[in-house]
């Protein structure tokens, strides 16, 4: 099944570059010295034991905090520098849902979307929902679906997207084998048209990509 | 993306309608708690009203502040919002005026009512109600940054009393002294200027403001 | 030829150089303040008017100056450490606040004592005075807010926004209560006029604002340096330091 809803912009020669990256939590370093370089299509999993610093990880890349040295680049430029610029063409889904238990499935996805810059009319958000497998669920309030299901509440946020850059905190939690193989297939091909994918996950996932990162958190 | 916020955090007011009617309670029985303070006195009341409804308005103002952004914190909203392409400050700006929507429109609508009970003149009401109107949307704007800023600690509600409370005085004084000078014949109009030019210069900055609290309680 | 600034913004190099600053600001804190003391009560006229109560002024006045400069230089440091991510800065800013909180306090309970025999009551509403009641609320939310956040990088700029959101208010918040005042004149005793002051009395409270400064900045860098050992405990240098037995 291929989802034709979404087509990246022109990606010529977009990069993420983390350099000499250091996080510092209370007294404690957590990392130091890490550095990757991912390119269009690049596939990087974040890997380490609990407590690592994976999360704090993301959260740099995504913007959300500072580190305590060294600097990321969006295609050549800091992220700091870069502001809306690298909002627009990066989706983060972390271990936060993001979602309002007292809006609907719908209103979430089209909300939430728009927040991101991509304001998307009702078909579309029904069309999203359905692949993602939340067909006829639309108009029930968050509070009442299972985690799973709230998972791919957030998750068909990709969907409908049009971002290069996701990036994923254990986006597999809490999911069923069929979502996870959907989410797979979904992953794949958004590699496959150049995106790029940086992840954490516990649960073992095969997904091909033209090159493939492991970073290793001690 | 302005309008957007401002749709989705009236949409969740009105499937969570008892907290709005909470806030707009509490403004009701704290004017009323006075006069069984003080006595029933009308002269002395009548003195009193602007001051007491104004403190009213500030309590209750204030006390709703911690929904402003602490549920968006806990669900992760927030988070998705902070990544928003959009500009963080519009965004803050947006939910300031939802919070005003929800908990300053009401107290400005109940006022009035209120007023009655302290015997204040068909005037002196306009005025009070004038003065609300602008000043309440100054407590929402001032009140975005406190709430930013206590985002997550422990104590927060109490916490940002101690921050905000002292930054509404200017608004307080002018608010009340406009009541009081139309019922000693005064002119007022200054006053209303001024908590008008508070309203612009605090719809110019707080946001500001508040959007670089909220970076740093997220971070 | 340049004196190399930047040398003493690491912690490191300037605890050590507060350390061998300390002691003279506080042998000129306490010559200043012996000499001023002296000047207020035994030099310094009987004011015709006011009798011998005025004195308290020597006090009160340093202190309400200190309370509003003190607070402005926090701001100002608080605001550096903000904008160029310097932590000594924010340690300053963090440093100056108990200190201003309490010359604000002093002000304040001075004042009281002088309103006593000046207008028969402890306290009056006077524009000043509220004006000083006002700012040791800001003193208290900067401090509250700092103590309620453990992670001293967050409770660095949490705080700089709030001081500098309070440094915008303080001459709002002066106005509005210069015309509450105005408008409410009947309610209390304007004391805007100051006295004809004999020479010895300006010399007197000149002297015991020098004092104010000479203790403000000792009691700052004092404080800077247990802050800088806290926040770099897990540091080479502070083990160093315990090792050589410089701390206990």
């Amino acid at each position: 099944m291929r989802y034709n809803q979404r087509s990246i912009p022109s990606i010529d020669k977009i990069m993420l570059q983390g350099i000499n990256l250091a996080c510092v939590r209370g007294d404690r370093e957590l990392f130091r010295d890490v550095n990757f370089s991912l390119e269009a299509g690049g596939l990087m999993q974040v890997r380490g034991p609990n407590g690592s610093g994976k999360t704090s990880l993301l959260r740099m890349l995504c913007g959300l905090s500072n580190p305590a040295a060294g600097e990321i680049r969006w295609n050549g430029a800091s992220i700091r520098a870069l502001d809306g610029e690298y909002y627009g063409a990066m989706t983060y889904i972390g271990h936060l849902s993001g979602t309002k238990d007292d809006l609907t499935v719908i209103e979430n996805l089209r909300i939430s979307s728009a927040l991101a810059g991509f304001d998307i009319g009702i078909d579309q958000a029904k069309e999203a929902l359905g692949y993602i497998g939340l067909q006829g669920r639309e108009g029930l309030p968050v509070k009442v679906l299972s985690q799973g299901q709230r998972r791919r509440v957030a998750l068909a946020r990709l969907l409908v997207c049009k971002t290069s850059l996701w990036i994923l905190d254990e986006p597999l939690v809490a999911l069923d084998v069929a979502a996870v193989k959907l989410i797979q297939e979904l992953l794949e091909q958004h590699l496959r048209e150049g995106g790029m994918v940086v992840m954490t996950t516990h649960q073992e996932i095969d997904i091909t990509a033209i090159s493939t990162t492991q970073l290793h958190l001690a | 993306m302005f309008m957007w916020i401002i749709k989705r955090d009236l949409l969740l007011a009105v499937r969570r309608q008892a907290d709005v009617l909470t806030t707009l309670f509490f403004f009701i029985i704290v004017v009323s708690l006075f006069p069984l303070s003080v006595g029933p006195e009308m002269n002395m009341l009548r003195t009193m009203a602007p001051g007491v409804v104004w403190v009213a308005a500030l309590l209750a103002s204030m006390l709703s502040l911690g929904r402003m952004f602490s549920n968006d914190y806990l669900d992760g909203t927030l988070e998705q919002m902070l990544l928003s392409p959009q500009s963080l400050s519009l965004l803050v700006l947006g939910k300031a005026s939802a919070h005003w929507l929800v908990t300053g429109v009401p107290l400005v609508l109940m006022a009035p009512v209120l007023g009655i009970q302290y015997d204040l003149s068909g005037e002196a009401l306009l005025v009070l109600t004038a003065a609300l109107l602008l000043g309440t949307p100054v407590l929402s704007l001032i009140g975005a940054i406190g709430a930013a800023l206590t985002l997550g600690l422990r104590g927060g509600g109490v916490l940002v009393s101690l921050l905000v409370l002292p930054l509404y005085i200017p608004v307080l004084i002018f608010g009340a002294g406009a009541v009081e000078a139309n019922m000693s014949g005064m002119e007022f109009d200054a006053h209303l200027s001024l908590i008008g030019a508070f309203l612009l210069v605090s719809g110019v900055f707080a946001p500001w403001a508040a959007a670089s609290a909220l970076r740093v309680s997220l971070e | 030829m340049a004196i190399n600034w930047f040398k003493y913004s690491s912690p490191a190099s300037f605890y050590s150089l507060a350390g061998k600053m300390i002691p003279i600001f506080v042998f000129a804190a306490v010559a200043l303040l012996g000499a001023g003391l002296y000047v207020g009560f035994f030099v310094a006229p009987t004011d015709f008017q006011q009798g011998e109560a005025y004195r308290i002024i020597f006090i009160h006045v340093p202190a309400a100056w200190m309370s509003m400069f003190l607070y402005v230089v926090m701001a100002f440091w608080a605001g550096i450490g903000l904008a160029f991510n310097t932590r000594l800065s924010s340690m300053f800013a963090t440093a100056i606040a108990p200190t201003g909180a309490m010359f604000t306090f002093i002000a304040l309970w001075t004042g009281a004592l002088w309103g006593k025999p000046m207008w028969g009551t402890w306290w009056v509403w006077d524009a000043r005075l509220t004006s000083e009641l006002i700012l040791f609320f800001l003193y208290i939310g900067f401090m509250s807010l700092q103590a309620a956040i453990d992670d001293p990088r967050r409770a660095d700029k949490a705080g700089a926004i709030i001081a500098l959101v309070g440094v915008v208010n303080v001459p709002i918040i002066y106005f509005s209560v210069q015309w509450w005042n105005t408008l409410h004149q009947g309610a209390s005793v304007s004391v805007n006029q100051a006295p004809a002051m004999a020479s010895t009395m300006l010399t007197g409270m000149l002297i015991m604002v020098f004092a104010s400064w000479m203790y403000s900045i000792a009691v700052i860098l004092k404080r800077t340096r247990v802050i800088i050992l806290e926040r770099e405990s897990h540091t080479a240098w502070v083990a160093e330091l315990h090792k050589n037995g410089a701390i206990r």
